[in-house]
């Protein structure tokens, strides 16, 4: 159940969709012939967390290790679990019979009817949702379930494709054709989705926050520097991630990642470069190895002299856990957070502007990414 | 001046005299030194008796009466039965309070001194447990009415049928210490064959509140299980106390001074009034617990010879009082006290929390002991559970000789050992280990001796003494370990009821879902449910009581009762006898001939032959144990029900293996998984609600797998 996933993107769509039913149909057997062989029922799955994420030397990425968690009906917790999975793998299965789909947040408003299935909070049924991809290796979107629109966006010198409604194509220019918010990234950007046609801008810039998006757009920071930016907003959903991936794959676009000086930009640069600990099941999927981290860092702080507050005690602990973080063991990362822990301070992306609203397009940008040997 | 005064005239030594001095300014003071009565003294000390505030003075007022009437009443044997009325008056800051009993009434040449004197009384000489001591009381209520409302008091007493109901306005005259009575007459409309009624306006005030005159009676009928509290508040709501037993409590006897607890002075008085002609005879007759050959050692540790106790000089009698404490005398007789009981304790509880529905009673009455000379004895209770705030600092009740202590709490004797017992341990929130306990729960401590040691006058908080505080504590941390079972029964409990959710609803819904999606049939699902449980299920029981009205049940004397000793010490267990049944189920000890066996004994043949019986009306008690094996494999043990004392065993089905005084014992034979079986016993004799919160204990089956029974520990 917990074999190491196998990427079935290829496959087409309703392959994919039996694929997953199987799956599911495999659950529900495991669960009812322990049932009536009088075991406790159980099912496997690799534990999700910090200290079970190993490095994949195929893939370069951080992926889920041997460490397997079982889920019991001997605990009330556990066969709840287990009674949501049936009543879930039986809802997938109607959507995928009536060529339906449904976001995250209706799936959980549908468990309403589920009587002593029902979940509790919507985190509970995302998580779910997540399990089963780790237990059966097929992928959210093979359940027919999509996460809610974010709103993330590109803009550069490249060309999308997409198929609209009634399987219509329709192509886009990336900065002709959008307005400054750019051109909106849709949940499934699959290439039977969404095609690049034109790529143009030489590498990407992916940034953490809306105002300094919205700065480097009003900047033409793009068209000036011939780079794609995309805009993360915060931690980055799959989709933003997978996008990024397909530039960075299919096109050789050199990505930087462009976030605040915290310990919790550290973990998006993390998610999008190494992938993330809650996704290590398809990080080979998600994850762009080459990203590189261009700043805020620490080291930025010193050097620019930028304004600071004090860490919380929350950051301070988020810093001390990415020392331990495998995905953050090596020298850099140690002198970076050692240093912001020795300071005790952190910087905002839009600190720049203490010296103006252009140095962060005029001075600090060229500098790290002629630094980053990106920009000559 | 007056503090110079004051000690001249406490002093004891009569009038001061003015004596002929060198010094003329002695001469001049002397002037102004004369005598202060008693009644002076306290008229410009009131605070000394309780009456420092308006609210306090009324439930001091109440107290003082109400006291009186439970001490008159017990001695004569007469179920109380009192009326309290706090009426308004045409001043706001002025109240009326009547208390009325059923008790033995006052002879008409008496009244003026109990009620109009202060300092007489008849229990100040007696050494004996009881409420009032020291004859100040209610005459001190009498003397603040006169002094704050310049009311006299109404006294109307009434001795027995054919003597008249006698009514008369009392007051005090406090420069004699004398009973000043006007307008003396007959009362026609007395309706009760005895009893005593006093009206008194006070200054006061009623009020609502812990510290108020509702919750002093409240508390009063907790310790007074056998007294009828009626009260009228002042806005007229009518509240019943009811009593929850018809029995008075055993009178408390006399005793004699123990010589631990006698002082120089005491001695020498004694000495002086003694009949006696010779010390042995002096010692062995007016002291307790003095034989004639601990008199001798008495005297050879004295260095005296055996002569006449009236010629005794204050030296000789300072050397025998040394001696007292030297030589080893044994412990005063503690059978004077009268205990409250821990079942009776546990019905006032029980009753007078109602309105909180508490989850958990437990009451402790610890043997008697001992505190320099004076016998006393400790009882404790807890309540735990219900509608108490589990945030706050658990309340306590304090009682000295069935009397409730609502003032100075800080300072008590029982306040501070609760303070000092290590509750976290038992499941009430504490912080550091120490200082007063938070949870939903109040504890009762009661302290009864023939001398409890007040740190004032005003009688509101014992002492802290040693040995009481050791007693205290030990009754409390009894009483707290069985909080401390139920709360690891009732965790338990809930740990297991969540397995039940799991296997009973979860379970089910998992078999018939992955059945249903898979197109097969429904699993069974028993082993499993034995394997997750894995426990043997015993439910609390349920339990009916029918009221053998006008009948009598057999119920055994019990040796304490018997013999009016010290307490019995070994309690012979009688009547065992096995069951007829057992003998002919051995070798097929299966669930169906237990059932069977249990089938053929007659349901209701009377009580087993015992040798001392007497007749006692009470309650049958019909109770149903239902137990479950959830474990995998069969499961046989011991069971055991913990019965009351004063019991009398009926019948039961199946039979049990044996029957004690203190309980039942059944061989449970093999269970098999998911089997149930049903346990009924019934038992005569026993109050309402007396087997409701029984103990159950299991032998001979791993205790991790049981819930709701403890291991047995060994019989009596």
């Amino acid at each position: 159940m917990a074999a190491a996933p196998k990427t079935k993107r290829s496959a087409d769509k309703a392959e994919r969709e039996q694929v997953a039913l199987k799956s599911l149909q495999a659950i529900a057997t495991q669960v009812y012939t322990h049932l009536s062989k009088a075991v406790i029922p159980e099912v496997q799955l690799p534990s999700r967390n910090k200290g079970n994420i190993v490095f994949d030397e195929k893939h370069r990425v951080w992926k889920y290790g041997a460490e397997m968690t079982t889920r019991s009906a001997k605990s009330v917790d556990g066969a709840y679990m287990l009674l949501r999975t049936m009543y879930l793998s039986d809802f997938i299965k109607e959507m995928i019979d009536q060529n339906k789909s449904s976001t995250l947040r209706e799936m959980y408003y549908i468990s309403e009817g589920w009587d002593l299935a029902k979940f509790h909070s919507q985190d509970e049924s995302d998580l779910l949702g997540e399990d089963l991809e780790v237990m059966t290796t097929s992928m959210r979107e093979d359940f027919k379930l999509r996460p809610e629109e974010n709103g993330a966006a590109i803009v550069g010198d490249l060309k999308v494709v997409e198929t609209i409604r009634n399987n219509q194509k329709r192509t886009l220019h990336c900065q002709d054709d959008v307005g400054e918010t750019g051109y909106h990234i849709p949940y499934n950007v699959e290439p039977d989705r969404l095609a690049f046609k034109d790529v143009k801008a030489d590498f990407v810039v992916a940034i953490e926050t809306g105002g300094m998006f919205a700065r480097l757009v009003e900047n033409e920071f793009d068209t000036k520097n011939n780079c794609a930016l995309v805009h993360l907003k915060g931690q980055p959903a799959r989709c933003t991630r997978r996008l990024i991936k397909r530039l960075n794959e299919e096109h050789d676009l050199p990505v930087v990642v462009f976030t605040d000086g915290d310990p919790w930009s550290f973990r998006i640069f993390a998610s999008v470069a190494y992938g993330a600990i809650k996704t290590a099941h398809i990080s080979e999927y998600l994850a762009t190895p080459t990203a590189q981290f261009m700043g805020i860092t620490p080291s930025d702080i010193v050097n620019y002299d930028l304004p600071t507050d004090k860490l919380s005690e929350q950051d301070v602990d988020a810093l001390k856990a990415e020392l331990v973080d495998p995905r953050f063991d090596d020298d850099w990362w140690r002198g970076e957070i050692n240093l912001q822990l020795e300071m005790n301070k952190k910087s905002e992306q839009q600190a720049l502007a203490k010296y103006g609203l252009n140095f962060v397009t005029d001075t600090y940008l060229p500098e790290k990414l002629t630094e980053m040997g990106i920009l000559k | 001046m007056a503090g110079v005064a004051k000690a001249t005239t406490l002093d004891g030594a009569g009038e001061p005299k003015a004596k002929k001095g060198k010094a003329p300014i002695a001469e001049t003071l002397a002037l102004a030194q004369k005598e202060i009565s008693v009644a002076e003294f306290f008229e410009r000390n009131r605070q000394i008796l309780g009456f420092d505030s308006p609210v306090k003075a009324l439930i001091t007022a109440i107290k003082e009466a109400t006291d009186n009437s439970l001490d008159a009443c017990e001695e004569s044997g007469i179920l109380p039965d009192i009326l309290i009325e706090v009426h308004k008056t045409a001043h706001a800051d002025e109240l009326r309070i009547c208390v009325e009993d059923n008790g033995p009434g006052i002879v008409k040449r008496q009244l003026g001194n109990i009620f109009g004197r202060l300092l007489y009384g008849s229990r100040f000489h007696a050494i004996r447990q009881s409420r009032g001591q020291q004859g100040i009381g209610i005459s001190a209520v009498v003397l603040y009415g006169q002094l704050t409302t310049g009311h006299h008091a109404v006294v109307t007493s009434k001795i027995g049928v054919g003597h008249p109901a006698v009514r008369v306005e009392m007051g005090l005259n406090t420069k004699k210490n004398e009973p000043e009575m006007f307008n003396e007459a007959m009362d026609e409309s007395w309706t009760k064959p005895s009893g005593t009624r006093i009206e008194v306006t006070i200054k006061a005030k009623f009020q609502g509140g812990r510290q108020s005159a509702f919750e002093f009676l409240r508390s009063t009928s907790i310790v007074n299980p056998h007294a009828r509290f009626t009260f009228l508040d002042p806005t007229g709501v009518k509240t019943v106390f009811e009593r929850v037993t018809d029995e008075v409590p055993a009178k408390t006897t006399e005793i004699k001074p123990h010589p631990h607890g006698t002082e120089l002075g005491t001695i020498l008085k004694m000495a002086r009034d003694a009949k006696q002609r010779k010390l042995t005879g002096f010692l062995t007759e007016e002291f307790s617990s003095v034989g004639s050959d601990t008199a001798r050692k008495i005297l050879s540790e004295a260095k005296l010879e055996n002569v006449d106790p009236k010629d005794l000089s204050r030296e000789e009698a300072r050397r025998l009082h040394e001696a007292f404490a030297k030589v080893k005398i044994m412990a005063p007789p503690t059978d004077c006290l009268s205990p409250i009981g821990e079942q009776l304790v546990r019905r006032g509880l029980k009753k007078e929390t109602e309105d909180v529905s508490p989850e958990f009673i437990t009451t402790v009455t610890r043997p008697p002991s001992v505190w320099g000379g004076h016998p006393f004895q400790v009882e404790v209770g807890i309540v735990y559970g219900g509608t108490l705030p589990a945030e706050e600092q658990v309340r306590i009740l304090r009682f000295a000789n069935r009397v409730p202590l609502l003032y100075q709490g800080g300072g008590c004797a029982s306040t501070v050992t609760v303070q000092d017992v290590d509750w976290r341990r038992y499941g009430l929130d504490q912080r550091g280990g120490n200082g007063m306990p938070t949870g939903p729960a109040i504890l009762l401590v009661h302290v009864a001796s023939t001398k409890v040691p007040f740190t004032s006058e005003a009688k509101e908080a014992i002492a802290p003494m040693e040995e009481i505080q050791k007693e205290v504590k030990l009754g409390l941390q009894e009483a707290a370990r069985h909080l401390g079972r139920h709360l690891a029964k009732k965790a338990k409990r809930a740990k297991v009821s969540e397995k039940f959710t799991l296997v009973n609803k979860i379970l089910p819904e998992l078999a018939k879902k992955s059945a249903a999606m898979l197109g097969k049939p429904t699993p069974d699902l028993s082993t499993i449910v034995c394997k997750i449980m894995d426990v043997v299920w015993i439910e609390d029981p349920i339990v009916a009581y029918e009221k053998l009205e006008g009948q009598t049940v057999m119920v055994r004397k019990k040796a304490e009762k018997a013999e009016a000793g010290a307490p019995a010490p070994g309690k012979e267990a009688k009547g065992e006898k096995d069951a007829k049944g057992d003998k002919k189920a051995k070798g097929k000890a299966t669930l169906e001939a237990f059932a069977e066996a249990a089938l053929e004994t007659a349901p209701a043949d009377g009580a087993p032959a015992a040798p001392e019986v007497q007749q006692k009306p009470a309650h049958l008690a019909k109770s149903t144990i239902t137990m479950t094996n959830y474990m995998m494999g069969s499961k046989k043990f011991r069971f055991f029900v913990v019965v009351p004392e004063t019991s009398v065993f009926v019948s039961a089905t199946p039979e049990p293996k044996t029957v004690k005084d203190r309980y039942l014992m059944w061989e449970i034979p093999a269970m098999k998984p998911t089997e149930k079986l049903a346990l009924t016993y019934q038992v005569a004799g026993v109050e309402k609600g007396g087997v409701d919160d029984v103990e159950t204990f299991v032998e001979g089956i791993n205790e991790l797998h049981v819930v709701g029974a403890d291991p047995w520990r060994g019989g009596e």
